[in-house]
């Protein structure tokens, strides 16, 4: 499957990867409007500092995902496009996966009122490309089969 | 405190920034983009914020911006207009505030003449065919180097005179000498791969060339200057071509000087000094003081390579630039490269910069005028540079006897410079002239070589294009072909030295 390459060389720390993530995820989809007038989505990609190193770190879909092990309502899995995902029904807001997950890309999402809800990348199904990827202004992000 | 303007030390800021607050989403890409710490955000007022005195005007925020909600303008002067002192009155206060002579980078900004844009060129029309470069082939190969006085052949019909080394390009422009140092890592990465892919060359400049780069044999030319950095046996072999650089456009008769901050660890090993301590140029090489002196480097640098290099000799477009180029000839150089006023630079000082040297059109014109009265001609090929900005400057440099082009700022301009004029800072926001390790990642090579290969493949069609126009299907043929230049808005001197006729006639 097609995951995001993140080429570090290449991070220029301007965060448009995280800009449009939150847009893609919002609930109009339009950048102004996800920022100003609605309740902002947490972005599903972090942009990682120490200089001179920079990188946006997301989901890595593993192949032996340690967050679908660790998902004890199933609620953390594998979709038809190969992609883990989250269904929020299901998730009950215990956070083992983002205990188990080796790279810290899992997020809590506070503002769901009674169990909270994990939140990571979701490869945008609604796109042909991330959105991150297609904001990327330096190549740093590339949709790449792996 | 985040800012407070000092009026003792206060000139105008150049540039406003002007800010769409209803647009802004406090995304602060601006903020880390700034690398002149113009902009900043303040979290207790949730706002972001610019302190204009600092901004360059590099563009690079608004460039980045997701919602464009920024808009950088040049800020008029407060001082009332006065024609005479206009322009110079912020350069005078800077001196005396700051005791130093002001350093700047890129070209002379100066209003003076641009020849090529008072030079037209002719086309075929009835008598002569047109030809279009998009069905019939086109010659643009172009071999640089000493050509023989005549040819002789043997009986079987092959080549009895021995030629001497050449170069081979596949377009007549190459990219001339920007040093790994001034240019960070990355461009210099950029401009080897296009130069690779497009079959020309181009220029280490002086500060040596990095062991990655060593790849690029074939396609670079290495340059040694008055500071010899990083000159020694294996750096002569990688290079197709040696240039000895008597002097720059931007700065003729002054050296160079890399401050120690840019020496870092692998410009130290490159440069083969210490790191952290200033690389000094020095105005001119100490082991040349008359043109025997030249002959002497010049084949200095033939023995050392055994002859199988061309060697070039660059020299600053200055008053009596033939009778100079006229020497560098007689010295042994196999090509000449000639650097107009308007070429660029990584630092040097405003009044050299502003005030030194000639226009590279009358250079070149009279150069080439000079050595063909003198017979020398055939001994010598001319590079052009110094203020080369589009495919048609391109063309009608070859028509003023150039065999090809230099150029500089306009590969850099490809690749995202703005021309903010901030080199020497060392603190280019496009990742261009820095060293430092997370600006330059700025310049992603995959992106920018193929930006330069696409502006070299495309003036390459544009100048087969205006060749066809011209009826003319090889660039030999342009070469020195003035009678396809034809002057308007010139003067009858100009005329005269640029050995063209006035539109008309």
């Amino acid at each position: 499957m097609k995951i995001v390459k993140i080429n570090e060389d290449n991070c220029v720390y301007c965060h448009l990867c995280e800009v449009a993530c939150i847009t893609e995820h919002s609930k109009s989809k339009d950048i102004i409007k996800a920022f100003k007038f609605e309740e902002k989505p947490i972005a599903r990609c972090t942009v990682e500092f120490n200089y001179p190193v920079s990188f946006s770190s997301m989901c890595r879909h593993c192949d032996d995902a340690p967050c679908v092990e660790a998902c004890q309502t199933g609620a953390m899995h594998r979709d038809e496009r190969g992609c883990v995902v989250v269904d929020p029904d299901k998730c009950v807001g215990c956070w083992m996966c983002i205990m188990s997950c080796p790279y810290g890309i899992i997020k809590r999402d506070e503002r769901r009122e009674v169990w909270g809800l994990s939140t990571k990348c979701d490869l945008c199904p609604d796109r042909e490309i991330p959105a991150c990827v297609e904001a990327c202004p330096n190549n740093a992000l590339t949709f790449e089969e792996v | 405190m985040k800012w407070m303007k000092n009026a003792k030390t206060y000139t105008p800021p150049d540039f406003a920034v002007i800010r769409d607050d209803e647009r802004c989403i406090r995304c602060k890409a601006c903020v880390e983009q700034c690398s002149f710490d113009a902009t900043f955000y303040d979290e207790d007022l949730d706002k972001v914020w610019n302190w204009e005195a600092k901004c360059v005007g590099c563009d690079r925020c608004a460039a980045i911006c997701p919602v464009e909600a920024i808009t950088i303008k040049k800020r008029e002067t407060p001082y009332r207009y006065n024609y005479s002192w206009y322009g110079h009155i912020d350069g005078l206060k800077k001196r005396a505030a700051f005791g130093g002579t002001p350093v700047v980078s890129m070209g002379n900004d100066k209003p003076y003449p641009v020849y090529w844009d008072h030079m037209l060129l002719n086309a075929s029309q009835v008598t002569n065919p047109s030809i279009d470069p998009l069905r019939e082939p086109m010659e643009l190969k172009t071999f640089l180097g000493r050509k023989p006085d005549f040819v002789e052949f043997k009986k079987d019909g092959s080549l009895k005179t021995k030629l001497t080394p050449q170069i081979e390009l596949n377009i007549p422009i190459m990219f001339s000498a920007m040093s790994y140092g001034a240019l960070s890592y990355n461009v210099i990465e950029s401009l080897g791969k296009a130069a690779q892919e497009v079959g020309t060359f181009y220029n280490s400049g002086e500060g040596g060339l990095n062991k990655d780069h060593y790849k690029f044999k074939g396609n670079v030319i290495v340059q040694v200057a008055s500071g010899r950095f990083g000159v020694h046996k294996p750096y002569l072999d990688v290079g197709s071509a040696i240039e000895i650089k008597i002097g720059q456009g931007a700065k003729p008769g002054i050296g160079g000087h890399l401050p120690g901050e840019k020496v870092s660890q692998t410009i130290s090993e490159t440069r083969m000094m210490p790191e952290g301590s200033d690389a000094i140029s020095p105005a001119p090489h100490h082991d040349v003081y008359s043109i025997e002196d030249l002959r002497q480097l010049i084949y200095a640098l033939k023995e050392a390579t055994e002859y199988t290099k061309p060697i070039i000799v660059k020299i600053a477009a200055v008053h009596n630039v033939a009778a100079i180029a006229s020497g560098v000839v007689r010295a042994g150089a196999d090509i000449i490269s000639i650097d107009g006023f308007k070429g660029g630079t990584g630092a040097s000082p405003q009044i050299v910069r502003d005030n030194i040297g000639i226009p590279i059109e009358l250079a070149l014109a009279v150069v080439d005028e000079r050595l063909r009265q003198e017979g020398i001609r055939q001994q010598v090929s001319i590079i052009a540079g110094g203020g080369i900005r589009c495919s048609t400057d391109v063309v009608k440099a070859i028509a003023l006897g150039a065999d090809a082009v230099y150029i500089g700022t306009a590969a850099l301009l490809a690749i995202g410079c703005t021309m903010c004029q901030q080199c020497h800072t060392g603190k280019c926001a496009w990742g261009i002239s820095t060293q430092d390790p997370h600006l330059s990642k700025r310049v992603n090579p995959d992106i920018a070589s193929e930006k330069l290969i696409n502006l070299l493949n495309v003036w390459a069609l544009e100048i087969k294009e205006v060749m066809g126009a011209m009826g003319i299907n090889s660039i030999e043929s342009l070469k020195g072909n003035r009678l396809n230049l034809r002057a308007v808005g010139l003067s009858e001197k100009d005329m005269e030295i640029l050995g063209i006729l006035p539109a008309g006639e």
